[in-house]
Parts: C-alpha cells; structure tokens; sequence
C-alpha cells in the first residue's frame, strides 16, 4: 500500500513494535536469567544482565550440571545436531526420491503409493508413537543415533510438497532432457535438483528446526546420558529431584540451545533471497 | 541429413480414441516439411511419434535407413525446438546447448567449438553466460534454435516454435529459420496451425485433418489445387468463398449468378469455392455482392459482404483506387479456370 499518512504509520509502528517484543521478551528474559548467580535468580528474574555470564555458560559448556543428572552440554548440543542433521537429510533425500519415483515414472499401484505416503500426513507422531517404541526397541535401536533419528525420517509432508513441485515443472523441460540424451537420473540430478534449489532451503530449514525440537521421542529411546539431545537435556535440569533447579544454568542452556536453529535459518535464509532474486522459470 | 519415411503410422489412445489413423509420408532428404491443420488435428501427436515422445501404435518411422519405432529419443539423432523452447532455467545459454552434447560424451575442448560455432550462426556469441530469463523472447528462440543445431542432428523437428513471438518477430524469424534450414541443408518437420508460416517456409506442405492427411503437396499447388473443401477454407487468407450451386446445361448456378463452367465436370449439385483475389469488378459481372463492411489493407481491400437475396457470404479482394462504398452492391467476375469445384457429399475436389 502506497499511503502517507503520518498517524497511520505511526500504528503500524507501535503494533510491530509491541508485537516484536512480546515474542523476544522471554528470550530476553532467559538471557538475562543466565547472566546472574542462582541466588540472584531465584528471587525473581532482574530486569539487567548480571555480570556472571561468562563464568555461567563455561560451567554448562564445560562440566555440565552433575548435579541434575546431565552431561556436558556440548555432547547434548552435538547429539542435537547429529539428530536433527540426519533427520532432515534423511527426509529431504527420501522425500526426494519418493516424489520423484510418484511423478515422473509409471508403474503399478502408483497412485496406491502415493496416498499411503499421503495419508500418513493424518496421523501425528504421538498416535503411532508406542508402537514404534516396540519396533525400535525390538531392532535393538534404543540408545543410538538411527534409533533417534531413522524412525522420524519418513515425511509424508515433504514428499507431497516435492510432488506439488515437481508436477508444475513444464513436461516439455523433461521431454528436452529426453531428446538432449539424459536419462532418469541424469535428468532428476541436472534439473530436476537444481530447480528445487529454493525448496531445498524451505524445506531444510523447517525440517532441521523439526528435528532439533524432537522431545518426545528421544525422551523415550535413550536411557544413556551420552545420548541426550539438548531438549530433553533442558528438561531434566529442569525436574532435578530434591534440589532447587538452577534457573541460571539452565537459562544458559537454553540459550545455548537456540543458536543452531538460528545458524541454520540465516544460512539458509540468503540461499533463499538469491534464490528469489534470481527470477527464474 | 537424411529422408523420413512415415509408414501408415497410427495412434490410438486408451480408451479406442484415434489421434493419428494411418498416415504415410515420404519426407526427402533437406526437405522442408510443414505439418498443418486445426488444433486437434494430430499434428503435434505425429510429430511427437516422430520425436520418440509418444509410442507408435502401429505402422513405422524411419530415419535414414533406421527404423526407429522402439529408440529413444535421444537415439533417433533428432533435434526438438518447442513451443515455450523448455529451456533450462538454471544453466546458462552454453549450458543449455552444450548439455546434449556433454550426454553423448563429447569432449569438453570439442564442446566448446561446437557451442561456440553454433552460437556465432545465430548471433548468440555475446549471449553465451546468460541464463534464459534474462533474454528476451526472441533470443530465448534463438537458443533453442541454437540447442538443435549444435548437435547436428539427422532432422530438426519445430513444434509450432513461433507462436510465443509478437507478430513482427514471428515474421523476421520466419525467414531465418527458412534461411538457417537451407544453409544447412537438414531434412525438417515443422508443425503450425498458422497456414501463413506453413505456406512460406514448406518444401511439402501436409494439410491434416481429423488425424488424417487431407492433402500433401507444394504449398503453390495446395493453394492452386486444393483436394477439399476442407482445405481450401484452411489455405489461404482471407479464406475461399464456399457456396452451394448446380451445373447444368446453361453452366454454373451459383447464388450470386450464372457463370461458365469449367470444362469436363459432371452435371449436378457442386460446392463452388472462389478465391477472394480471383473476384474481379465488373459493372455487369455476373455475381453480385452486397457490401457491408470494407477492409482497408494498404496495397489491397477486402470487401465483405452478402449475395443480394441469399444468406452466402461472400468476400472480395480488391486492388485499385476505385473501391466500393458500405451498402453498395458490386458486380464481379471470375474466370472459370479459378473456380473450384468440390463434391458437396463427399467434399473433394472434382476437377
């Protein structure tokens, strides 16, 4: 809208700006929570940062909290990140191939497959969640990276969005690549990819948030404190039995634990623009 | 550079629809064939069949000496320019021409010549590191003119490759594609329902009609001697007057009059088809024409308009200064070597 109304403009502004910050209000708050001596949290979070910030965060870098039954937060964070890196390349690869095979071959029980992948979409994790319990603990998967990441690969919502996609692509660019000697392959690798560059960078990054924010699930299948990811991780600081919880170590973690998702979106984020900017058909 | 041979050629459809029933064509080597008709006619169907795109149902193509039915595309030695060119949007203008090449395995430093001579016959040297969304349409055309040729391929295949361009480009182009297939001298099939492109670029012009061909000739002796009635109102602008009329002893009944008819057709019901250049004023021409609207077109006129007392319509092509007003009724003439006779049952050509 092309309007110059000064009072007008002047609303806009204050929404956006009090809508802005009751979003980063509580991040601002866990920061400055992890910014002070327990003693001085416990009492109610100042409105200030402290000054023992950097004694707090080498502490949960470093040791981790022992006392609430957590490891290092580093092997939590690379655990997370190992996770959710498989997660969302396992899904992006699958999905891929998936929608690739539904669109662009024939063959029997096509359409069969793609609405048992479809329907999937109906039921969230939580329903078949016991059930899958079984299945992993039979296969001997608890307590390591596939059983935390493969059984949550399969995406249903990924591989309808890559067919959606695929399906606007103009038959003529495949019939090209037909005539210019590519083969099946060829075709999904040269073009097919490359045209879903911008897909790829959505998708990762919702995907990879997906994976990061898993609670539930490796709630259930690890046992073994080296296999705890980041958000569980918080939770137990959080119900540390008999002691107080330590709300400026776990504040810190918390912190800490929000910097990949927001790593991954800025990265992905300018491959986005260039990907906007660079008008293509 | 070869011939094509299309051997009662058929495709059937799931579902017992026929798009193509049996069609044989003989395209010699470096011939300029165009393919033409109505939409649906089944001329993109033929020359996908040709291309590899769709399967054959029945009959054979042949490429060369090669029969080609069961090849894939890429191993029929065709080139392909559509109609939205299906360039590649992410590879850049030599991307986009060296990509067929580079499938077949050809040498990278062999690439480049090739790329690079194919690039400077269509003015695209200055081109080369663009992607195609930042060329304009007709460049994009050009590119995919310029895809097909660097393989040097057996034959060119166009499906209708102008009908994105403005009607100036379409024109320019036109005759550079006529030029560019005759510098090379590669055998071409070329689909359009515009029966303008298709009467200036063909060496064999093919009128389909309904999955069928109508009639197969050099555009001249399609325009001169069209077998139906089908195509003489297809070829040719503005299109043939068509009317019902009688021969009997005093010659030709036609609504618009009596006129002498031409020699050697059996008396009886006809459908008379006269060209709208070939109708000549004369003060006491024997057909009568009441104008209703005037088209000025610079070097000529159309005037259109109805037969006095008839619903026939009916237009003329003039040239001169001395053109009808609205409301007038014109007198005109045709010599009967121009008339053309068809079949009113059967549609055909009588003469």
């Amino acid at each position: 809208m092309v309007e110059r109304r000064p009072f007008l403009t002047f609303i806009q502004h204050a929404v956006l700006i009090l809508g802005a910050a009751m979003f980063v209000f509580p991040i601002y708050l866990a920061f400055v929570a992890s910014t002070h001596t327990a003693a001085e949290v416990s009492g109610g979070v100042p409105l200030l940062p402290g000054a023992e910030m950097i004694r707090n965060y080498s502490l949960v870098l470093g040791e981790g909290i022992s006392a609430a039954g957590a490891p290092p937060l580093w092997i939590m964070l690379m655990n997370s990140t190992i996770m959710a890196l498989s997660i969302t390349i396992g899904k992006i690869v699958i999905s891929l191939l998936s929608a690739f095979a539904v669109v662009y071959f024939k063959f029997p029980f096509r359409m069969l497959a793609f609405w048992t992948i479809f329907v999937t979409l109906m039921l969230p994790v939580e329903v078949r969640i016991l059930p899958t319990f079984e299945v992993v603990a039979q296969l001997g998967m608890l307590n390591s990276y596939a059983g935390l990441s493969i059984p949550l690969i399969a995406s249903a919502t990924a591989t309808f969005l890559f067919r959606q996609f695929f399906m606007t692509v103009p038959d003529q660019l495949t019939e090209a690549a037909r005539i210019d000697g590519a083969g099946p392959m060829k075709f999904f690798r040269d073009i097919l990819l490359p045209l879903s560059r911008t897909n790829l960078a959505a998708l990762f990054v919702i995907l990879f948030i997906y994976g990061w924010n898993q609670y539930l699930w490796p709630l259930l299948v690890t046992t073994d404190e080296s296999y705890y990811t980041i958000v569980m991780g918080i939770q137990r600081m959080a119900n540390a039995g008999e002691e107080t919880p330590q709300w400026h170590l776990i504040m810190a973690t918390a912190i800490l634990a929000l910097l990949p998702p927001v790593v991954v979106i800025l990265a992905m984020q300018r491959l986005f623009v260039r990907g906007l900017v660079e008008v293509e058909k | 550079m070869s011939n094509i041979q299309i051997n009662n050629v058929r495709k059937t459809y799931p579902g017992g629809i026929d798009a193509i029933r049996g069609i044989t064509l003989d395209i010699a080597d470096g011939e300029f064939c165009v393919l033409v008709g109505p939409s649906g006619c089944g001329k993109s169907t033929l020359l996908r069949m040709i291309a590899g795109l769709e399967t054959i149902t029945d009959g054979s193509v042949s490429i060369g000496d090669r029969v080609v039915n069961d090849l894939e595309p890429a191993e029929r030695d065709i080139a392909m320019v559509f109609q939205n060119y299906a360039l590649y949007p992410h590879m850049t203008v030599y991307g986009n021409m060296a990509y067929g090449l580079k499938n077949r395995g050809v040498p990278k430093d062999k690439i480049k010549v090739m790329v690079d001579e194919a690039a400077a016959t269509l003015g695209l040297s200055e081109f080369l590191t663009r992607k195609p969304a930042q060329l304009s349409g007709g460049q994009r055309q050009r590119v995919a003119m310029g895809r097909a040729i660097v393989r040097q391929p057996q034959a060119f295949l166009f499906d209708e490759p102008l009908s994105n361009l403005d009607a100036k480009l379409r024109l320019k182009t036109r005759v550079e594609i006529r030029d560019l297939q005759q510098r090379l001298g590669t055998t071409s099939i070329y689909v359009t329902h515009d029966q303008m492109e298709a009467m200036t670029l063909a060496d064999q012009l093919v009128v389909l009609n309904d999955g069928a061909v109508e009639q197969v000739g050099t555009p001249i002796d399609v325009y001169n001697r069209p077998a139906s009635v089908f195509v003489a109102e297809f070829i040719g602008s503005p299109p043939m007057n068509l009317m019902p009329g009688e021969i009997d002893e005093s010659g030709l009944v036609t609504p618009a009059g009596v006129v002498a008819a031409p020699a050697g057709v059996r008396h009886g019901a006809v459908t008379i088809g006269i060209r709208p250049e070939h109708l000549h004023p004369a003060s006491d021409g024997p057909l009568r024409l009441k104008v209703r609207v005037v088209e000025h077109l610079g070097a000529s006129a159309n005037a259109h308009g109805t037969v006095p007392g008839h619903a026939v319509e009916m237009i003329a092509s003039l040239t001169g200064a001395d053109l009808p007003a609205k409301g007038e009724t014109l007198g005109l003439t045709v010599a009967a070597e121009n008339l053309h006779l068809f079949d009113p049952e059967t549609g055909r050509r009588l003469h």
